[in-house]
Parts: structure tokens; sequence; C-alpha cells
């Protein structure tokens, strides 16, 4: 099992080089998080007693790209060119993982109603998959999930709060 | 009124049920039998004379009552309590269920007499006079043979010294309670002109845990919050629950296993049943006044719409079609029309259109935003939360005129209709990290404003029908 994963790891790390290098500009800011789970697709397998993280998995996701998340403004669900360069940087590493399914989260914030809410969350989820779609990652491997304004993750009544919790989170299914 | 009109859906009741209403057996002791065949001196609830009470009006101080204990005709031990003991409690539920409706004041306990049984149906008027009530409700508990009880349950006009109403209600021990909501019933009715809601029920969703990761059950309680009971044990976020008409079963929407959907709960068995066999979100249910189908919306690739499914499954029906959010239907009382939510025009406003789709039309055209329209089941209004800055509970008519709101809080929000269609439960939140939400009830005035006690926090709360 081991073996046919690096295998795997190895393979879609061509396949992202290949695919990207000409699509992407030199837009994708340095990676914040050393990177080696692509170059040295052992590393994290040696030792996962020791807590290393497994490339391919979310955690490995979340420390390779920019973030896992994304933001919008009040009632709105346009892609700005922040959350461009965000996803963009996730759909490198979902190319350089083919086989990884994801879910997108969409999330608001708490001044609308609980229906509208769950809508305008799902319009979210779908704006940043068809983004991470458009940049070549099959919908088939993503799913979408609203949570309305049910799970803020900041908890205050203030536009600090509210901004960060009109969201989309993408989650690497394990 | 005629009078007619005020006993009979209460003697129809049922064969099926354990409560069971019939015209109040005169106590055993009594010895005047006046009050049978005497006509009330005033005509009640005719805006002419006599005992009238204004529901809509707000201003008029609330109508005296008092509601001493009721006696019994012998001290007798139930599965509800000895009955001199349920008595008691009988007229407290009923002087609770006046109170809350902001529509009388209850003589307080200090001045209320010990009434005998005899006395039950020959009041001590001049008594009651100088405690300055207008109306007096007298009854009695008797334990029968076979374990049920009888309440009786007599309004009185004290200035005319005459009787206004009578009835009898048989229940089984456990549904003691009812009794004396369908006697506060009978006397709200008979006062007021307005048809009864205190024997009905709320679902909601009982509310803990810190703001980020709630805990929500489905909860059941009668409309005074007692006799409450979760329905689902926590696991999964549930949302929006609302009575079938015929009350024995709720749909809402849950995350069970992380895929947002339309469920219905039997509340007899407690099963559960997926509504829509798809992989796409639905939500916002409601049943269609027949119980025949339920309207509900569907989130597919960033827009929602609203169908409609037959209550027994099958194919959705689409009704909407316009690119946007389409959400939080609600049908006509006569099942013709539909009045819902829609951002078509930029924001969210409200549109009612034909219960098949057709002949959309934007009704609200006010500042800010409007939301989560529901349709009075008197069928003249329609109730929606108001957007624009706070949220606020407000009523309009089915055209989009005389818009009213009748809350101000921070967030008020998620209106549903007694089934009188006189007051408004919903949920009021407070903001802050420490934010919650409670479940609370507003009549038309917007002045008698109150929380309904749960548990714990509530939110979504859904008015059922009038028990039958």
């Amino acid at each position: 099992m081991t073996k046919i994963k690096t295998t795997l790891v190895v393979a879609a790390m061509a396949l992202a080089i290949a695919g990207c290098a000409k699509k992407r500009p030199a837009v994708l800011p340095p990676a914040p998080v050393d990177q080696n789970a692509g170059v040295d697709p052992n590393a994290g397998q040696t030792n996962p007693g020791d807590g290393a993280i497994v490339p391919g998995s979310d955690a490995d996701f979340k420390r390779s790209v920019t973030s896992n998340t994304v933001h919008f403004g009040l009632d709105q669900y346009d892609i700005d060119p922040e959350a461009r360069a965000i996803l963009d940087s996730q759909a490198a590493w979902l190319q350089r993982y083919p086989n990884v399914r994801i879910t997108i989260e969409g999330h608001c914030d708490e001044r609308g109603t609980r229906e509208y809410n769950l809508a305008l969350g799902d319009r979210r989820a779908n704006a940043a998959k068809n983004y991470l779609a458009a940049r070549g990652v099959t919908a088939d491997r993503m799913t979408v999930i609203s949570y309305g304004k049910e799970r803020p993750i900041a908890l205050g009544s203030d536009e600090a709060s509210y901004a960060q919790n009109r969201r989309a989170v993408t989650i690497v299914l394990g | 009124m005629p009078r007619s009109l005020l006993t009979l859906p209460l003697t129809l009741a049922l064969a099926a049920s354990a409560l069971s209403a019939q015209e109040a057996p005169a106590p055993q002791a009594e010895p005047v039998q006046a009050p049978a065949g005497q006509q009330p001196a005033l005509a009640p609830a005719n805006g002419q004379e006599g005992l009238v009470v204004d529901v809509e009006g707000g201003i008029s101080a609330p109508m005296p009552i008092a509601i001493p204990a009721m006696p019994t005709n012998a001290v007798v031990q139930t599965a509800a309590g000895t009955t001199d003991v349920v008595g008691q409690q009988l007229s407290q539920i009923i002087a609770n269920d006046l109170r809350n409706s902001g529509l009388f004041t209850p003589v307080p306990p200090t001045q209320l007499r010990t009434v005998s049984f005899p006395e039950v149906t020959a009041p001590a008027f001049d008594y009651w006079n100088g405690t300055g009530a207008q109306a007096l409700v007298q009854g009695y508990v008797r334990a029968n043979g076979d374990g049920t009880l009888t309440v009786g349950c007599y309004l009185y006009d004290v200035l005319a010294r005459s009787e206004l109403a009578r009835q009898g209600f048989v229940v089984a021990p456990g549904e003691w309670r009812r009794a004396a909501h369908k006697c506060a019933d009978s006397i709200y009715t008979k006062l007021t002109g307005e048809g009864p809601y205190f024997d009905s029920r709320v679902v909601y969703v009982s509310e803990t845990g810190p703001k980020g990761r709630r805990i929500k059950r489905l909860a059941i309680m009668d409309q005074d919050g007692a006799n409450h009971r979760f329905l689902t044990n926590g696991q999964s976020i549930v949302l929006t629950p609302r009575f079938a008409p015929n009350q024995q079963s709720i749909v809402y929407m849950s995350y069970v296993d992380k895929r947002p959907a339309i469920y219905v709960y039997d509340i007899g068995s407690g099963r559960q049943r997926l509504v829509v066999q798809n992989a796409a979100t639905t939500f916002a249910p409601r049943f269609s006044p027949d119980g025949r189908w339920i309207l509900f919306s569907m989130a597919q690739g960033g827009n929602t719409d609203i169908y409609r499914v037959s209550s027994q499954g099958g194919s959705p029906q689409r009704l909407t079609n316009a690119p946007g959010i389409d959400t939080g239907g609600s049908y006509s009382p006569d099942g013709s029309k539909i009045v819902f939510e829609s951002d078509r025009s930029g924001g969210q406003q409200i549109y009612v259109m034909n219960a098949d789709g057709s002949n959309q039309q934007r009704i609200s055209f006010g500042g800010g935003r409007y939301a989560t329209p529901v349709w009075s089941p008197r069928g003249d209004l329609i109730a929606f939360t108001k957007l624009g800055g706070a949220f606020r509970i407000g009523i309009m008519n089915p055209s989009g005129g005389g818009e009213k709101l009748l809350t101000d809080s921070w967030q008020d929000e998620g209106p549903s209709w007694s089934p009188n269609g006189r007051v408004i439960t919903f949920q009021r939140s407070t903001q802050g990290a420490s934010g919650k939400a409670d479940v609370w009830m507003v009549d038309l005035t917007g002045v008698n404003e109150r929380r309904i006690p749960t548990p714990l926090d509530g939110s979504d709360p859904a008015w059922g029908p009038l028990r039958p």
C-alpha cells in the first residue's frame, strides 16, 4: 500500500509540474511552510507514529497551500484576487494528488437569516468549486456542503469576526 | 359569535384522543340548576356591549378576571396527583394562559376565596365584585372510576351575575394540563371572539454548547413550555422543524451523515425518513395545509429554487427557476398560493405565486431586506423577518400593504403563527461570543412580548395546530 501511494505521489508531482507551470504565472507567493512533501515523497512515511504529516493528507494540504480558506464580502460570493491566489495554490496541490477527493464547506456570518444563509453558503462553496474546476480539478473529486451560519470560527458580533466567518473551506477527505 | 359555535368544535373532539369534551355536568351537590336555562345577560364579543376584549387594540387595559382554585367533590389520589391539588394547578394554568395572552389580568391569589364544590355553579358574585374582577372562572375536578378526570369549566360575567359559558372535559391523567388549556381557550374565545390557541404545541431546536459548535436537538413542548421532550440526540445539526397538519410528524432539516437534507420525523415511532433522494442539499421544508405536499428548497450549483414533493416521497416538482436564491416558501391556508423570499432583484424580498409556481409577484417594497415570510393560518397577514442592521419581526397583508414591525431587538428571526393567527413565536438572539438564542412570543399589538421558558437555549420555533 505504501509503495503504491509513493508511486502515485511521484506521478502526481510530475503531472503537477507539467500541468501548472505554464498556466499559472508567478502569482503564487512563496509558500509560508516548506513544501518538501512533494519533493521527497518518503518524508513523513518513515515514522508515521511521530505525528509526521502524510503526503496527500488534509494536514499536508493545509501546510502546503497558501490557505485552505477563502473569504467573501458581505452577501457576496465572487472570487476576488486574494481568493484566486489561494485557490491556485490549492489547485496546484490537488493536481499533485489526482486521486484525492475534497469537500468544500460554505459558511456565512450571522447577519443573514438561517435558510438564506444555507443557500448563500452553497453559493460560496460552489464559487470555490467552480474556480478549482476551471484550474483543472475534475468535478467528481469535489463535493460541497453549506453550513450557513451554523459553524462560525470567529464568535464575536463585529465586522472583523463576520469577515472571518464569510468563507469557503477546502477539506481533503481522508 | 353564536354560542353554538363555541361548544361545537370542542364537542366533536375525539374518540381517538384521550381528551374529550362535553357539556359540563353540574356538580352533584349543586342544589340550584338555574344556570342551565339562563340566558346570559350580555352578548359577548360582538363589539356591542358586555364583556368584550379587544385583541388588536393593545391600548385598553387587560380585563381583570378571577380564577379561584377548582374544588373537587372528593379528594382522590390519581396518576395526575390528588384531585384537590390538580384543581389548584388547573386554575393556575388557566390564569397563566390568560395572563400570557396580554388581554387579561388574573386577580392576585391573595384576593381569591376558597370555592366550595356546590359554589361552582352558584358564584358569590358580591364577593367577586369586590375584587374588581369583571369575569370569573370557576370549575371542579372529579376522578372517574375508569382513571380519567372530569374537569368542569364555567365562565361568569360578574357584574351581570350571569353565566357566559360552560364546558366539561374528560382527560386521561397524563393529559390533565390540556383540560386547563381547553378551559382557557373557551374563555378566551368567548370573551375575544378570536379562535383558540392555548391547547397547542411548539416544536423547536434546543441549543447548547459554545457558539462555534452548537449542539442542536429537536424538541417539542406545550405552548406554555410544559411537557418538554427532546426528539433527537444532538449528534447531527438539526434545523427548521415544522409540524405536519395532523401533528403526527415533523418535517425538518438534518446534517446526519454530513448530508444536509430534509427528513420527516414520526412522533409516535421516533423514526426518520429522508424525503428527497438526491445528492443536492434540500432545506426549508414546509407542509401544505392538507398535508399532501412538502414545499422545500434545493441548492444546486449555487442556485436555490423552490420545489414541492409528495409528503410520501417521489419526484420533486420545480416551482421557481429564477437565477438566484428562492427559498422560505409558505402556503396560504387554502393551499392555493405560496409566499416565498427571493433575491432575484438584488436583495431578499417577498414574493407571492400560485401553488403551481405561476404568476410570481413581488409584494415587499420597503427599505431593507425581507425574509422568512409565513402566511397566517387566518389568511389575513404575512409575518416576516425584516433585515436592516437589526432583525425584526413584522407583518403585512398578502398584497404587501399595511406593514407593521412588532419587535425591536438586535436579532429577532423566523416568525411562526399561533393556530388562531393572533400570536407569533420567533427566536431572539443576543450578540457577542456568548450570544445565544431563545424562544419568544409576541402578539399582533407588538406590546405583549415574552420569552418561553425552555430547559436550554432555543431557536427555530414552529407553532403547531390546535390539538384535536
